[in-house]
Parts: C-alpha cells; sequence; structure tokens
C-alpha cells in the first residue's frame, strides 16, 4: 500500500480530509503521528526509571543516545552542553524517527515535504540570534557581522539567509530523493533490488539526521564562540578552566 | 511544433542535463575530500572521530550542490509550472 503516486513531488499534496480551507494532508497527518510516537515512547521509559545496577533495557537506549549527543555536542561547542542538547537532540530524534520509520509500508516521511525541513531550518535560522544575544548580548552579536569589516556585511547576512535555504533543501532533497527512487524502481524491478534501495535509505536518513544537527550545532557555536575566545585571551588560566 | 510539445521536450532534456552535468563536479570533490581524510585518517589514527565528522559535514556541503540540481530536475519533470500554465491554457 503506497499512497504516494509517482507524480507526486511532496507529501503536501495528499489531501486526506478537507473542510472548506481546512486540509489535513500526509504531512501534518504524519507529523503528529511522528510527534506522539516520541512523546508516548518517551513517556512509557522514562515511567519507571533506575539508578541502580538493573536498567530496562529501553531506559539503557535513551541513556546511550541522550549521552551520545551530550558528548557530540561537547566536542562541536567545546563546552558544557546545557541548553544546547534540548534543541540540538530535539532536532536530532525528530528527523531521525521521522526518517527511520520510512521502512514501514504506507509511512511517508514528513521530513520529504519542503515545509516540515524549511520550518525546521527556521527554527534554526532564529536559535542562531537567541544563542549568540543571550552568550554575548544584543551588541556583542550584532558586532559579529561587521567583521573583519563594514564592507562584508552584506555578505554576512546572505550567507545567514542562504544557510538556512541550503539546510532545508538538503534535507528535503535527500529524503525526498530517497522516497522517489524507492518508487521507481517499485515501477521498473519490483522483486528484490527496492529493499537495497530502503537500507540504502536508511543510512541517508541517519546522516542526514546527524548532518541537519551537526550544522546546526556549528552554526550556533560559531555565533557564541567568538566570545569565550576573547576571555581566555584577557585571562588564560580562567579561560583554560571554564 | 505545439507549444505543449516544445515545452515537453525542453523540460525533459534539460532535467537529464541538469542532473548529468550537475553531478560531476559533487562526484568529483566528493571523492577528492573522502581520499584525503582517509589519507589522514591512517597517518593520525588517533584523531579519526574528529576527522569523520568533519568529512561527514563537509561531504554533505559538497553534496548539497548535486541535491540542488536533482531539486531543479524534479521540479522540471513533476511540477513544471510552464506545462501547467500550458495544459490550462490549451484545456
Amino acid at each position: 500500500m503506497d499512497f504516494m503516486q509517482l507524480g507526486d513531488i511532496s507529501p503536501d499534496q495528499i489531501v486526506f480530509w478537507q473542510w472548506g480551507w481546512i486540509s489535513l494532508n500526509a504531512t501534518i497527518v504524519f507529523t503528529w503521528g511522528v510527534m506522539a510516537f516520541m512523546v508516548l515512547g518517551s513517556w512509557l521509559i522514562t515511567r519507571k526509571l533506575s539508578s541502580g545496577p538493573e536498567l530496562s533495557r529501553w531506559q539503557n537506549v535513551l541513556e546511550v543516545l541522550v549521552g551520545g549527543m551530550r558528548n557530540q555536542i561537547q566536542d562541536i561547542a567545546q563546552e558544557d552542553p546545557g541548553s544546547y542538547l534540548y534543541f540540538i537532540g530535539t532536532l536530532f530524534l525528530f528527523i531521525l524517527i521521522s526518517n527511520l520509520l520510512f521502512i514501514f509500508p504506507g509511512y511517508i516521511a514528513p521530513t520529504a515535504s519542503l515545509s516540515t525541513t524549511a520550518a525546521l531550518a527556521i527554527c534554526v535560522f532564529a536559535a542562531v540570534p537567541i544563542y549568540g544575544i543571550l552568550s554575548r548580548g544584543v551588541l556583542g552579536y550584532l558586532r559579529q557581522y561587521v567583521r573583519p569589516t563594514p564592507l562584508m556585511l552584506p555578505f554576512n547576512v546572505i550567507g545567514e539567509l542562504s544557510r538556512t535555504l541550503a539546510l532545508a533543501v538538503r534535507l528535503f532533497g535527500n529524503i525526498m530523493s530517497g522516497m522517489k527512487i524507492a518508487a521507481i524502481l517499485l515501477a521498473v524491478i519490483p522483486l528484490i533490488f527496492p529493499v537495497v534501495m530502503q537500507a540504502l535509505g536508511l543510512l541517508t536518513g541517519t546522516i542526514q539526521a546527524y548532518i541537519f544537527a551537526v550544522l546546526a550545532m556549528v552554526y550556533i557555536a560559531s555565533a557564541t564562540r567568538a566570545q569565550k575566545e576573547k576571555e581566555r585571551e584577557n585571562n588564560p588560566e580562567k579561560g583554560e578552566n571554564s | 511544433m505545439d507549444s505543449i510539445s516544445l515545452i515537453g521536450m525542453a523540460s525533459i532534456i534539460s532535467a537529464g542535463l541538469t542532473i548529468g552535468i550537475g553531478a560531476i563536479g559533487p562526484a568529483l570533490g566528493e571523492g577528492r575530500a573522502v581520499a584525503q581524510g582517509l589519507a589522514s585518517i591512517a597517518q593520525q589514527p588517533d584523531e579519526t572521530n574528529s576527522i569523520t565528522r568533519t568529512l561527514f559535514v563537509g561531504l554533505a556541503m559538497i553534496e548539497s550542490t548535486a541535491i540542488y540540481c536533482f531539486v531543479v530536475s524534479m521540479i522540471l519533470i513533476f511540477a513544471n509550472p510552464f506545462w501547467d500554465h500550458v495544459i490550462q491554457a490549451g484545456g
């Protein structure tokens, strides 16, 4: 059972239910499905946590995930993960789960729609100045736009916008191409070979989730980091410890 | 030749050319990047983690140019605005 026709370029075009101008398309349905899955799953797992030597297997899974994300953020930002973990971790888990569930028949990854990926990229676009201003103040954050010279101002602004576009189109293009290739192969060679491409789709989905999260972290870190380097130059002993 | 077949022909040919030519550059670039990354890992196995991470992020950056070409060719084939316009005007 496959809802997605060969001619549809985005799950936005598959409308399940329509009433007046309100329409319920596949993107919305599966986004809420993934959200419900994540919330229910986390609630069920964290309902009975234990700190003793006897761990339930699912608590172990979550601990490995969160610990791995903390380590990665620590490596990239060179500071305590702290509040980055909530934002980056949410992005990573949402994209990862919505990509991986695509092995189930009938499921359409919401990340194969440009609307979802654009929304995620806009979240990153908004988070960069928020984290930057929180750590460096408004003036300190705005000053980085006129570095190294004020002549670079337009290029910095364009760079900020184009990397948001790139973030959205990269994720959309990868996931959409995976689904499209699977659909085309089903029409050409329906036996066995599409399974190989589906397995490749799992790999691509994981890597794309990882890359989205890492790039978001790199952008945030570049907006917050310069301040800390200056502090380190001013008083080296204190900077090394922190 | 009427405009429907003209637009259809131009869209399909240019979609093929877009993805065909657009894949050359990223393929060469990714090949060079991976070769260099493997050489670095062979020289400094201790730094494998950070090399691999940077390599993946770089590969995603390089690959995104090919993805842009792919998206453009998909739009040309499946969601071509000129095609829709001509179909509506004709029908």
